[in-house]
């Protein structure tokens, strides 16, 4: 047992590559189970983080400053009563949110935390998370289609021109990052996630400084083309609560509402991790080609732990400053265990074998999350586009662009 | 759906694209964006709205009605609860035309007072259009700043009559409740305090290229359509009519002061965001002027025990934050009115909704709804 787990850590390929079945499994089920604390975290986030961009304090009240209100809200959305509208079509009703939440998922099987940490490596990685993800849309449209009624199906419309058209604007910039790829001295190239973070690294740069301004219009294609596709403010028409109340999944509630929740927010971390990968440079950590050498790989290895420890001081500072009345004295106690773990998870990361391991996966995450945090800040900045606008900077504004980078990115790839 | 003899049932049917089938939805009463109870029904060809009807009534408490069972005092606190986000300008209108009725003229120093608070109560509203017309547009944020610098107002209405929302503060014949200590430290500190917030009201949305996109060249409303209509108040003036009852029929204490009015050029939704958001500069600028000069005397005119204005009629209106609020009493010489008609700018400006939106898609009904500024409670009355 030791032997196969100590063979294991030495592989330097994925677990779907090594056919090795056990291990798949046991990703599989870690990312399933990161994944939703992920959510259950951006649920908390998002929350917060809208609350302090708009002079409120957001959810204070279900354990130290709101730390549990997911949890509560999905024990309520659990055991709400079953509703589906008598003139609904049942089985689509019934399987859209489904097909919705399963293609969220499914996508996460390419993703690379890490040269080995993901479930398999395909030769075709980026085209199966676009063609996949794009499946949401049929879902979404049989939601507004099984619903019967017109909020919903107005939502359903909407949802899909938009997701069918900034697809388009989507791939391009995705093609045009593709074909940075091949321009390495000894690469060929890839569509593999795990080989086009590789690219980056024998390249020495993030291919969103690649070509500059090229690589950097690429990505600021894909990174305007992925809020629509995941319909989030401010592109969020599908959902415009003052025009639609809720769009296709207005008449959706409970258990299947949250499914669909649950998909929209693995779809903004599957979008996230593409750009991350594509552009950003995948699990490669800052600089690592300006700041090489051991002293620095040291300082960099210590990041995980360092976050972790912020984190931690951050809650004893909160615990701290919790009001001193006995009402108090249990949730200053939850957020005080709270504060430990985190100072212990952070201990642990400055443990040598977990730093040198986790290392990818940590500034995959951080790079990640940065793209959740701008996905708040567009929610608490920016008004709502009109449907017809927003077809237009799909159409004309980010196709034109898209189309054009990925001809200069060719005729740069030839002549230098 | 039925209702009734729509008037969108019996018009002629408009070619729809690709021949399809008109869809008529049904927009209201419980919808977020509909700023209350308002119902509107939609006859729309895919995104496109080819007509509109406003069903209106679900807040109908019968103000006028409860009048005419009312003594001329008791009749003053109602009048808060038909616009109650302005309800200080609601009361001076009626109090006013009471006045005007009686023929008595309320002292300076109660002008001056009835000026501030007034002007306070249009930055309050304004402030709550401005937050939830962005809101209905999709910029969640604005929402919460103008609230909680509307706070600061309120606060300040707390403070002079107990009240902050349906504040009742003034009585026929001048004011019941002198300025508290330091009133006018207050007004002049929250003058301070607001006006960089109105900076950064604007620095969120003015030049925002999605704002602006909304907004520009939506819901287009012409000067001579509002004149047909009866369309009032910033509504009128962002199409480019110089029409301010605080300018063209000073009431009040409005002669006294130095202001101006905004005007629009086009009459599309940015140009009366713009002419709003000057107007809560314009008004700073008023209270400024007034606070600093309230003349010292008595608060109340000399005015009988009992209200019982001679037999006879009187119109008088007012500037409220929403267009010209007018009120139409007819007095039979008794301590009641015999009727009590009220011009609500609400309820006139909401006409010009189906003008405004006619051809433009769904998410336009919403903004221009934002931008009509109505408040049911006084649409319904």
């Amino acid at each position: 047992m030791l032997d196969y787990v100590t063979s294991y850590l030495k592989s330097s390929t994925t677990p779907g590559q090594a056919g090795d079945v056990l291990w798949s499994l046991i990703y599989i089920l870690a990312i399933f189970a990161g994944l939703s604390v992920a959510v259950i975290a951006m649920n908390w986030l998002e929350r917060k983080i809208l609350a302090h961009m708009q002079v409120r304090l957001g959810p204070m009240r279900v354990g130290p400053h709101g730390l549990l209100q997911p949890i509560a809200d999905a024990i309520k959305l659990l055991i709400k009563e079953d509703i589906a509208p008598t003139e609904a079509d049942k089985w689509v009703f019934w399987m859209a949110p489904l097909l919705v939440v399963i293609t969220a998922f499914t996508v996460f099987i390419v993703v690379p935390f890490g040269p080995t940490h993901a479930v398999t490596d395909m030769n075709i990685g980026v085209l199966f998370m676009l063609g996949v993800s794009s499946l949401s849309v049929l879902g979404v449209v049989m939601a507004g289609w099984a619903s019967n009624s017109h909020y919903p199906l107005m939502g359903a419309l909407r949802s899909s021109a938009q997701m069918v058209s900034y697809e388009i604007a989507m791939g391009l910039a995705v093609i045009s990052a593709v074909l940075m790829t091949s321009l390495g001295s000894e690469d060929s190239g890839t569509l593999s996630m795990i080989g086009i973070v590789q690219a980056q690294a024998s390249q020495e740069t993030w291919f969103v400084f690649k070509f500059f301004p090229l690589g950097l219009i690429a990505f600021f294609i894909f990174a305007v083309a992925m809020v629509a596709e995941t319909n989030r403010a401010p592109f969020d028409l599908p959902e415009a609560e003052s025009e639609l109340t809720a769009g296709f999944h207005t008449e959706y509630s409970g258990f299947r509402w949250s499914l669909f929740f649950l998909a929209e927010y693995s779809a903004m971390i599957a979008v996230s991790s593409i750009a991350v990968t594509l552009w950003l440079g995948g699990w490669l950590r800052p600089f690592s080609h300006w700041l090489s050498g051991d002293p620095w790989e040291t300082v960099f290895s210590l990041f995980p732990g360092l976050s972790f420890l912020v984190l931690a001081a951050i809650a004893v500072f909160s615990t701290m400053r919790m009001p001193k009345h006995p009402y108090f004295k249990i949730q200053k106690i939850g957020l005080g265990v709270f504060a430990s773990v985190l100072l212990l998870i952070g201990v642990v990361l400055f443990l040598p074998p977990v730093r040198d391991r986790v290392q990818d996966i940590f500034w995959f995450v951080a790079k990640v999350a940065a793209f959740m945090y701008l996905y708040i800040w567009y929610r608490g900045t920016f008004p709502r586009y009109r449907f017809d606008q927003l077809m237009k900077v799909g159409w004309k504004i980010l196709l034109p662009m898209g189309i054009g980078v990925l001809i200069l990115t060719a005729v740069s790839g030839i002549y230098f | 759906m039925s209702h009734g003899t729509s008037h969108l049932e019996l018009q002629d049917h408009e070619k729809t694209f690709l021949d399809s089938n008109e869809l008529i939805i049904n927009m209201g009463p419980q919808h977020p964006a509909t700023h209350g109870v308002l119902r509107v029904i939609l006859k729309l060809d895919g995104e496109k709205v080819l007509g509109t009807e406003c069903v209106i009534g679900y807040l109908h408490r019968g103000v006028e009605k409860i009048a005419e069972h009312r003594t001329y005092t008791m009749f003053n606190p109602y009048v808060d609860r038909m616009d109650y986000v302005a309800a200080v300008s609601n009361g001076l209108g009626y109090c006013e035309s009471v006045e005007k009725l009686l023929n008595i003229q309320a002292p300076p120093r109660a002008n001056y007072i009835r000026v501030i608070l007034t002007e306070l109560n249009r930055l309050a509203s304004h402030m709550l259009w401005l937050g939830t017309h962005a809101l209905d547009i999709g910029a969640i944020t604005p929402l919460f700043y103008t609230f909680r610098d509307r706070e600061e107002i309120l606060k300040i209405f707390e403070k002079y009559c107990g009240a902050r929302l349906t504040t009742h503060a003034f009585r026929i014949g001048g004011c019941l409740y002198e300025t508290y200590d330091g009133f006018e430290s207050d007004v002049t500190r929250f003058l301070k305090f607001v006006a960089p917030k109105i900076e950064e009201y604007e620095e969120l949305l003015t030049t925002n290229r999605i704002w602006v996109e909304r907004t520009k060249n939506v819901g287009f409303i012409s000067a001579a359509d509002c004149v047909a209509l009866g369309v009032t108040g910033p509504v009128l003036r962002a199409s480019g009519v110089k029409w301010d009852l605080r300018k063209a029929q000073p009431y009040a204490a409005y002669s006294e002061f130095d202001f101006e009015i905004p005007i629009g050029t086009t009459g599309d939704t940015y140009d009366r965001y713009l002419v709003r958001m000057q107007e809560m500069r314009q008004s700073l600028r008023i209270i400024e002027q007034a606070v600093g000069r309230i003349p010292s005397g008595p608060i109340m005119a000399k005015v009988p025990k009992v209200i019982k204005p001679p037999a006879g009629e009187i119109y008088h209106s007012i500037e409220a934050p929403k267009g010209e609020l007018g009120y139409f009493i007819v007095s039979d010489g008794s301590t009641q009115p015999y009727r009590i008609r009220v011009r609500p700018p609400s309820f006139v400006n909401l006409q010009a909704l189906d003008q405004m939106v006619r051809g433009a898609l769904v998410a336009d009904v919403i903004a221009v709804i934002g931008t009509l500024d109505i408040v049911l409670g006084e649409v319904d009355r």
